[in-house]
């Protein structure tokens, strides 16, 4: 009999606000241990929080993005435990009243259905610093750097049932917080860290135990944590054993995941509302205001795409993943009037160079004005969609424009008819053998002979007429 | 002239009588005549006070004339002053300097204030005698035998010995009203929210409110005047005009309704507290007041209900404390654990361990609701009691505490230790201002008249405070050994 996984997510995405949750310290990335730690980040006796109003509205755009109610009367709570990287021995946090309230994500899936996943609740909490255990001997040091960066944890229900789903929803949500600019969403660095909640059960049976997998940090470890972990709970429920709810570790190295240590699962952390800040009261201008100023999220984007542009479903998806795609693509169909060819050259060549340099599509060698300019030559005729292949990676090379690449190298496309009649007698010439077959009826052979003309007009005649008359020719 | 109240030594500085230099030399030679026996200050600042105190003579010289330039000042060890020693009463603090000052220091400096030293306390400020202070006992100027008062025991001992004219405190069930009644002065705690709490170390940090100690309300309205206001690094500072204190002395008492709830201090008072507490509202009375009796309800819920969320605050504010960062940290820790446990059992001391308990189980899973939630239940039934009863009175009076300052150790047990804030714990719980101005004597000991007012009402208080100091002298009676050190130096 068949069993079904039953996954929740918990997403913790940093925040790209300037400063920290509760101080005005800087949040930049790689500074020196410990240098972007105020008085109120090292917990010192007699400090206050001061909440970052950015942080707030960047929770709020969230909450509107995914159609979420917004907590009118948002509470902190304390959070309670000892740790060497939590500084106050407690985090503030959320727990009763969180800033976003229920709202829903769909997700796409690869074979192109869309499932709408719950989100339970997202709220906003300050990240700890960072215990470093590799540099000293017998000592651990500690940075303070982290401690207070600005957190939203998203909470999903346990709607996902397979790992794939599972990485379709957070790539959803990436997407979603890169649009609205309010995370960079960068896993390898921790600005998106994963808790999955997995458990399985008969189809129609009630949820099963669950187990918690920590702090997964990438899309491809998510999807081998789970489903490593399915294919555990299946083997101790097959074995006629029992789950045991608890927090696990995911190994990358092993690709299994393992019991934390008792020690590092704390129980009890005794919440209780933050004594030194207010209720945060969010009026309706504010969420109005707020919510005149959200983008078109990628969901909007797809189906415009899709009708605008005349693009399927599966282009217009894969082009509005991320916003910074979507941005490039739009400016390279503006640019050369022809949305299919954009699409088409868009996520197949400068996809490939880009994953070929593996770099985003903000640092693309090849600009979106650039490529739109290709585009128009092939159009006019200029060049053939082959040469135009060389062009790009030209382009990709170095500063110099569409035109002057083409010019220089003299890459124009031959569509004079009296040059390619001379070149088909050529290859007529030249290739008589073949041409009696193709006489005879062999008509694969003429593809030969096209090739044959290609190459020695070393690519710049235009194929279709060379084609075409060649055919004239040889059946004449 | 140390026992002149800030008022009078404001315009002797003004006239050119004295110097803020010989003001200052003064205070800190009866410092070190009177302090080894009471044991009012942790520390001295005899150096920077010295130099305070010549550059606000040439402040003066230039024509500054603010109130208090040149007035010497003592700050609770609560408040952070940069790199002065700060303990809160703590071995866990014995050896913190502060990188920053309190928002409260660094307004009383730029107000001119000279600042003497860091007065004694009960450790986090948790205690009603001064004997939970890790610094030692504090002697009552009235009878070093006997306890100042606490949490602000420190503070209160120095402003009423004369080794300071004034002094900051702060107050979260009572901590600035009592030593100020036991030690025969005037206490204020404004209402939550008027004086900023950044840089005071939080003991419970929604009923931790500074205030002041001085010899007279008319002191304490100069100093607030300086304290009070928004303040952008606390959120729980209230962002509401400050009013002029001492502009607001002037009005007397005739028409002023007092409210007086009987039933709450029929019980429980010493003989001769009653007695005076009854004189001084006839004293009122005469003055044109008119005494009405109110009912609190609730009132006698207040000290359960603030033993919850006082120590469950603490609790979590207290979790800094962990030999990582900064402050006392136990030798060779085995590991991380071990590093925790003997840094704070070590550096904290048995009243501040017996509250992070307490407090820890009221916030534990499966107990929250029967004691941190209904404790805030309570609290808000306490408050709605207050504005009911703000709706048919402009001030409500009665006694600070029970009765007079104790001797030490006269109180083991840590239950009866905790009744003394009987009559202070409601005002914090419902955040109003409360005053505690001297009225009379009880075998020669002082007790205080505690007199509440309504939501920033600090104006109403000061000014009815100020008014009984006219109709009365208690304020003025000094006790002996200031008397004496006064006669020595004569």
């Amino acid at each position: 009999m068949e069993w079904e996984a039953v996954i929740g997510l918990e997403v913790h995405v940093q925040l790209s606000t300037r400063s920290k949750l509760f101080s005005g310290t800087s949040t930049a990335f790689g500074a020196g241990p410990n240098t972007q730690a105020n008085i109120y980040d090292l917990a010192m006796p007699g400090t206050l929080p001061v909440l970052n109003g950015e942080a707030l509205r960047m929770a709020v755009r969230f909450g509107l993005a995914i159609d979420a109610e917004i907590g009118r009367h948002s509470i902190f709570d304390r959070k309670n435990y000892f740790y060497p990287d939590l500084p106050k021995g407690y985090q503030t946090s959320q727990l009763d009243y969180p800033v976003v309230g229920r709202g829903s994500i769909v997700i796409n899936l690869e074979d192109g259905t869309e499932k709408r996943i719950g989100v339970t609740r997202a709220h906003m909490e300050e990240d700890a610093g960072k215990s470093l255990h590799e540099a000293f001997a017998d000592e651990t040091g500690i940075d303070l750097n982290r401690a207070g960066t600005p957190l939203l944890e998203i909470v999903s229900d346990p709607d996902l049932r397979s790992a794939k789903e599972a990485v379709a929803y957070l790539k959803k949500l990436h997407s979603i917080v890169r649009y609205l600019d309010i995370s960079d969403g960068d896993m390898s660095q921790g600005s998106m860290r994963c808790d999955a909640n997995v458990s399985i059960r008969r189809p129609g049976a009630d949820l099963g135990t669950r187990t918690e997998i920590k702090n997964v940090n990438s899309f491809r470890f998510v999807e081998k944590a789970i489903n490593f972990e399915i294919r555990r709970q299946q083997d101790v429920l097959e074995d006629g054993g029992k789950i045991v709810q608890e927090t696990r570790l995911y190994d990358s190295v092993r690709d299994e995941t393992r019991p934390m240590r008792g020690k590092e699962v704390a129980n009890d952390y005794r919440y209780f509302p933050e004594p030194d800040l207010l209720p945060v009261e969010i009026g309706e201008d504010l969420i109005k205001q707020i919510r005149s100023e959200l983008p078109e999220l990628p969901d909007a984007r797809k189906r415009r795409f899709a009708a605008e542009y005349g693009l399927s479903a599966y282009d217009a998806g894969v082009l509005t993943a991320s916003r910074e795609m979507a941005d490039y693509f739009e400016q390279v169909a503006q640019g050369c009037g022809d949305a299919k060819l954009a699409a088409n050259w868009v996520s197949v060549e400068l996809q490939a160079l880009l994953n070929r340099e593996n770099l985003d599509i903000a640092d693309s060698p090849v600009s979106a004005g650039n490529l739109a300019d290709l585009i128009l030559r092939i159009r006019d005729r200029t060049i053939s969609g082959k040469i135009a292949k060389t062009v790009f990676e030209q382009l990709a090379e170095g500063p110099q424009g569409v035109d002057e690449i083409i010019e220089k190298q003299g890459l124009r496309q031959v569509t004079d008819e009296g040059e390619i009649e001379k070149l088909v007698d050529r290859v007529i010439a030249e290739n008589a053998a073949q041409a009696q077959q193709f006489r005879d009826g062999k008509q694969q052979v003429l593809g030969y002979l096209v090739g044959q003309a290609m190459k020695l007009s070393r690519g710049k005649a235009n194929p279709a007429q060379v084609n075409e008359l060649l055919r004239d020719k040889l059946q004449s | 002239m140390q026992n002149l109240t800030v008022t009078e030594l404001s315009a002797e500085l003004s006239r050119g009588a004295i110097s803020s230099v010989e003001l200052t030399r003064a205070c800190l030679d009866r410092i070190g005549r009177l302090n080894p026996e009471l044991n009012a200050f942790i520390t001295v600042c005899e150096e920077s006070a010295l130099a305070q105190a010549a550059a606000a003579d040439r402040a003066r010289a230039e024509g500054d004339e603010r109130p208090l330039l040149g007035i010497p000042l003592a700050h609770k060890d609560i408040f952070c002053t940069r790199d002065t020693h700060t303990t809160c009463g703590s071995r866990i603090l014995q050896d913190f300097l502060p990188p920053y000052d309190a928002t409260v220091v660094e307004k009383l400096r730029q107000a001119g204030t000279v600042m003497l030293g860091k007065t004694n306390m009960d450790e986090f400020a948790m205690g009603s005698s001064n004997e939970s202070s890790y610094f030692g006992a504090v002697g009552n100027p009235h009878d070093p035998g006997r306890v100042p008062g606490g949490s602000s025991g420190g503070s209160a001992a120095a402003v009423a010995a004369g080794l300071s004219p004034m002094a900051t405190g702060t107050d979260t069930g009572g901590s600035i009203r009592q030593p100020a009644s036991f030690c025969g002065i005037t206490g204020f705690k404004p209402s939550y929210g008027r004086v900023s709490r950044w840089g005071m170390i939080a003991f419970a940090s929604s009923l931790d409110q500074a205030g002041t100690l001085t010899r007279s309300a008319a002191d304490a309205a100069l100093m607030m005047q300086a304290m009070a206001g928004l303040d952008p690094r606390d959120s729980t500072s209230v962002d509401r005009p400050v009013e002029d204190y001492a502009g607001a002395l002037g009005k007397p008492v005739n028409g002023l309704r007092v409210g007086v709830p009987r039933p709450h201090f029929a019980k429980g008072l010493s003989p001769g507290v009653e007695r005076g507490i009854h004189a001084a509202l006839a004293e009122l009375e005469r003055a044109g007041a008119i005494l009405i009796d109110i009912d609190l309800p609730n009132n006698h819920l207040s000290v359960p209900a603030y033993y919850v969320v006082a120590p469950a605050e603490a609790s979590a504010n207290l979790s800094r404390y962990d030999g990582v960062r900064y402050g006392y940290r136990c030798e060779s820790p085995a590991d991380l654990e071990d590093l925790y446990t003997r840094t704070r059992s070590e550096g904290f001391g048995d009243e501040v361990k017996r509250r992070i308990l307490v407090g820890t189980y009221a916030l534990s899973a499966g107990y929250y609701d029967a004691y941190y939630r209904k404790a805030q239940r309570i609290r808000r039934l306490i408050r709605q009691d207050f504005i009911d009863a703000f709706r048919q009175v402009d001030v409500i009076a009665g006694p600070t505490s029970p009765h007079v300052a104790f001797p030490h150790g006269a109180k083991a047990d840590p239950v009866e230790m905790y009744l003394e804030d009987i009559f202070t714990i409601a005002v914090n719980l419902a955040g109003l201002p409360g005053i505690s101005v001297p009225a009379g004597f009880e075998e020669g000991l002082p007790f205080g008249l505690q007199i509440i007012g309504p939501d920033f009402g600090e104006a109403l208080v000061l000014n009815v405070a100020h008014q009984f100091q006219q109709l009365t002298d208690w304020h003025k009676r000094l006790p002996e050994t200031a008397a004496q050190a006064e006669t020595g130096e004569n």
